[in-house]
């Protein structure tokens, strides 16, 4: 392991899209679960517990694409073209999304309107994020420093089924996050679809994971290869310990262990495709050296984020404790 | 669809969704200042109108934020999908200046803007003033990064190129401070906070001829009249201290700008006319002599150089930039006249009921809105034909999108953007058009209490010291 600025880097990067998964992950969650829940009420007590810090949320997902541009541009430029469709729908959906979270409180008569952009929206837009994964699991082509495929080339079996994996996995997190942050029947309804919603997962991520090593001889050789392995066995072993908390959780009612048990589901798929990618940012082509950018830029943007990140968190940290607490019985509005 | 020229769509879809996402920030960032300043003087002095005026904005703060934030998130995808080639050599300048926008501003306006909306009750009026403060300053720190970004395309220093064409970072203080920032950072500030002040006055005008003794709407008229009366006249010297900048740095979109084809001593001031650029002269004219040379060189025979200096295709598109450059200049000289005639108003202490006053101010709400885009569009289709000037061409910078793609996103982009955006223009209005009352509930939704039915009788009775009465909520 070569501890330089690309691989640092690559870290901070990495961290950035796992922070947006882990916070955006329930809020879309929340966008998804919406179409089965009809009561009003209800919508507006699921809408509120995510409201004051769903554009925080949001922003990691702009400092992953944005980082991306920074200090890999040469990764930035290729896999945007590359995911041009999926990218475009994404934005589009997150706009429905976005504003949702506003237009519906300040109309009655349009707000089934915006219900539906929020739902759709937020389906769309993992559903989109599942297939830009998939995309880039399964390999970009690039020639002379471009993206080298057709605009369709995203398009396979794999990026779908990665695709509604993730919606899955994110109605996981929406159905855990309502556990923790709502009561009464509200709640009953969320355990419920979180005991359908867990064991889905568990099996998506499986099916994924069998998956991804006959794509690339690549992947099959970081996760089967000896002494290797030392590395990946505790992988999916963690998943079990994982996957039995979540369940016992849910059945046992309690209300943070299902929640937290999730997030470490999606922590743990993370590590595996870091496993399956590393040292590769565009596989099958460009390693992070490849793709990083001068070393002055690197350097220069690398003293703010040390400075700004743990700066950041612990701001992020406060918002969430401001709201902490369920949503609706003690009224923040 | 072979036809299209997929550049061309490129550059037709960064120009919409670009010009959609700076109105937005360009009304926050003087609406976030604004919200400051009213809670501080709430704070300092208890009176309850400008508690009133804030929760008032506050909503509609909300809503241009939200909408700024969606948008905004396309451009920072749009370099990658449509101009990756740009991405690819400028990255590692632009990049950075945009990771520290990220970093240092998005984060601290998206992290605190809940706590200001939601959180009075939550944190308490010390703490709710910090977050404020919080969400505006981070919104003037995303323009400074994001101005220091444009500028630098417009402007390139401190830079070297290395074997794989990209220009790599030699002095990063030069380029953050490159030679047109401090001009388009003054400039673009003062354009937001005027564009804000327009808006309020205008939303201040019409309650006002609605209804003259609405304590609310006089307040806002006031502030905002009192801030276009100072800032319209910094802006005039501003633009045109960003002009003589610009006529250093890139003489041809001046010769755009003014409509000079050809290099002359003691060129004319062009007032109005029809730039044509395949003839290579600007058709009817009607020009005053000298002015152009007296304005641009401070001397009446100064040398002024027009776009034949340069080839053909190295010229920005005159007619564009001519006529943006003087709708950005009428704009700004018709918000220094409303200046003016509020103060004129003000020192006979008519300010609250001259109804001819209050109308001008209506019809003007708009305006800033318009200079601020006619502005963008001189300073942009007056970059071309390149991406960083001099150096890196348009056409050299797009992504290798098939033609179809890009147009059917360019389709998508203007159907949703107008539906969204409509709706939310449309929602803005309406709030606007409802009066600021005594009691205007505390948060920006005020109808998430209403509709959920579930309210908790504490929490509006700790709001009750801000004075908030059952019927005063609609």
């Amino acid at each position: 392991m070569i501890l330089d600025l690309a691989f640092i880097w690559a870290a901070i990067i990495a961290f950035a899209v796992l922070a947006y998964v882990m916070m955006d992950g329930f809020d879309l969650g929340i966008g998804i679960l919406f179409p089965f829940y009809k009561a009003e009420a209800d919508r507006d007590r699921m809408m509120n517990s995510v409201a004051p810090v769903w554009d925080g949320n949001e922003t990691w997902l702009v400092l992953g694409g944005g980082g991306l541009f920074a200090v890999f541009p040469l990764a930035y430029a290729t896999i945007m073209p590359a995911l041009y469709a999926p990218i475009v729908i994404m934005l589009l959906a997150l706009v429905f999304r976005g504003v949702a979270f506003e237009f519906r409180w300040r109309t009655t008569r349009g707000k089934f309107l915006w219900d539906w952009a929020f739902a759709s929206g937020s389906i769309v837009a993992t559903f989109a994020q599942g297939i830009a994964l998939g995309t880039i699991v399964q390999g970009i082509p690039i020639a002379d420093r471009a993206y080298a495929g057709g605009w369709w080339t995203w398009l396979t079996p794999f990026s779908l089924f990665t695709g509604l994996a993730l919606v899955v996995g994110y109605a996981l997190l929406g159905a855990t996050w309502l556990i923790l942050k709502t009561d009464e029947k509200l709640q009953d309804r969320s355990y419920r679809f979180a005991l359908v919603l867990g064991p889905v997962t568990l099996f998506l991520i499986g099916l994924v994971s069998l998956w991804t090593p006959f794509l690339e001889p690549l992947y099959m050789e970081r996760w089967f290869s000896w002494p290797r392995m030392l590395y990946t066995i505790p992988v999916p072993l963690l998943v079990a310990l994982a996957a039995y908390l979540l369940i016992k959780g849910i059945l046992k009612r309690e209300e943070l262990t299902p929640f937290l048990a999730s997030l470490a589901l999606f922590i743990l798929s993370f590590i595996g495709i870091g496993i399956s990618f590393y040292p590769y940012i565009v596989p099958p082509t460009l390693t992070i050296w490849d793709a990083a950018a001068p070393q002055e830029s690197l350097g220069f943007l690398l003293v703010g984020a040390v400075v700004l990140v743990p700066i950041i968190l612990a701001y992020t940290a406060y918002a969430y404790w401001v709201f902490r607490g369920k949503v609706g019985s003690e009224g923040y509005h | 669809m072979d036809g299209f020229d997929p550049v061309l769509l490129a550059r037709w879809q960064f120009a919409f969704t670009v010009s959609f996402h700076i109105v937005f920030p360009a009304f926050s960032i003087g609406l976030a200042s604004y919200l400051a300043v009213l809670e501080a003087l709430w704070l300092s002095t208890g009176r309850t109108t400008y508690l009133t005026l804030f929760n008032y904005w506050k909503k509609i703060f909300a809503v241009a934020f939200a909408m700024g934030v969606v948008s905004g998130l396309v451009m920072s995808y749009q370099f990658g999908t449509n101009w990756s080639v740009f991405s690819d050599k400028a990255g590692p300048i632009i990049g950075p200046l945009m990771g520290y926008e990220v970093l240092t501003a998005f984060f601290l306006e998206a992290g605190f803007l809940g706590v200001m909306l939601f959180g009075l009750n939550k944190v308490g009026k010390g703490l709710h003033f910090v977050a404020t403060l919080m969400v505006a300053i981070g919104t003037f720190i995303s323009a400074f990064w994001i101005l220091s970004a444009n500028s630098w395309m417009q402007t390139p220093v401190g830079y070297t190129i290395n074997a794989a064409g990209q220009f790599v970072p030699a002095d990063w203080w030069a380029i953050i401070f490159n030679p047109s920032f401090p001009y388009r950072l003054v400039h673009m500030v003062i354009a937001a906070y005027l564009t804000t002040a327009l808006v309020v006055g205008a939303v201040g005008a019409w309650h006002l001829l609605r209804d003259k003794m609405n304590d609310g709407a006089g307040v806002m008229f006031s502030m905002a009249m009192w801030m276009l009366a100072i800032v319209a006249p910094i802006q005039i010297l501003a633009g045109d201290l960003h002009g003589l900048n610009t006529l250093e740095h890139q003489p041809a979109k001046i010769a755009a700008m003014e409509g000079h084809f050809e290099t002359r001593a003691g060129a004319p001031l062009i007032l109005f006319g029809w730039p044509d650029m395949e003839a290579e002269k600007t058709l009817y004219e009607i020009a005053i002599p000298s002015l152009g040379s007296l304005i641009l060189t401070h001397e009446w025979n100064g040398v002024v150089r027009g776009l034949k200096e340069w080839p053909k295709e190295d010229r920005p598109n005159a007619l564009i930039v001519f006529w943006s450059f003087r709708i950005m200049v009428g704009l700004g000289f018709l918000m220094f006249g409303l200046g003016l005639w509020s103060l004129w108003g003000r020192m006979r202490r008519r300010l609250y009921d001259t109804k001819a006053l209050h109308a001008a101010a209506l019809l003007m709400g708009p305006t800033g809105f318009v200079a601020v885009l006619a502005g963008w569009v001189t300073t942009e289709a007056g970059r071309q034909p390149y991406t960083v000037y001099g150096l890196l061409r348009t056409a050299d910078s797009a992504a290798p999108i098939a033609a179809q793609a890009v147009a059917a996103s360019l389709i998508a982009f203007v159907v949703v953007y107008f539906f969204v955006f409509g709706a939310g223009v449309f929602y803005l209005l309406r709030l606007m058009s409802k009066p600021p009352h005594e009691g205007e509930a505390d948060s920006p939704s005020d109808a998430h209490l209403r509709s959920a039915g579930i309210v908790p009788a504490p929490a509006l009775e700790t709001v009750g010291e801000l004075a908030i009465h059952p019927e005063g909520r609609r």
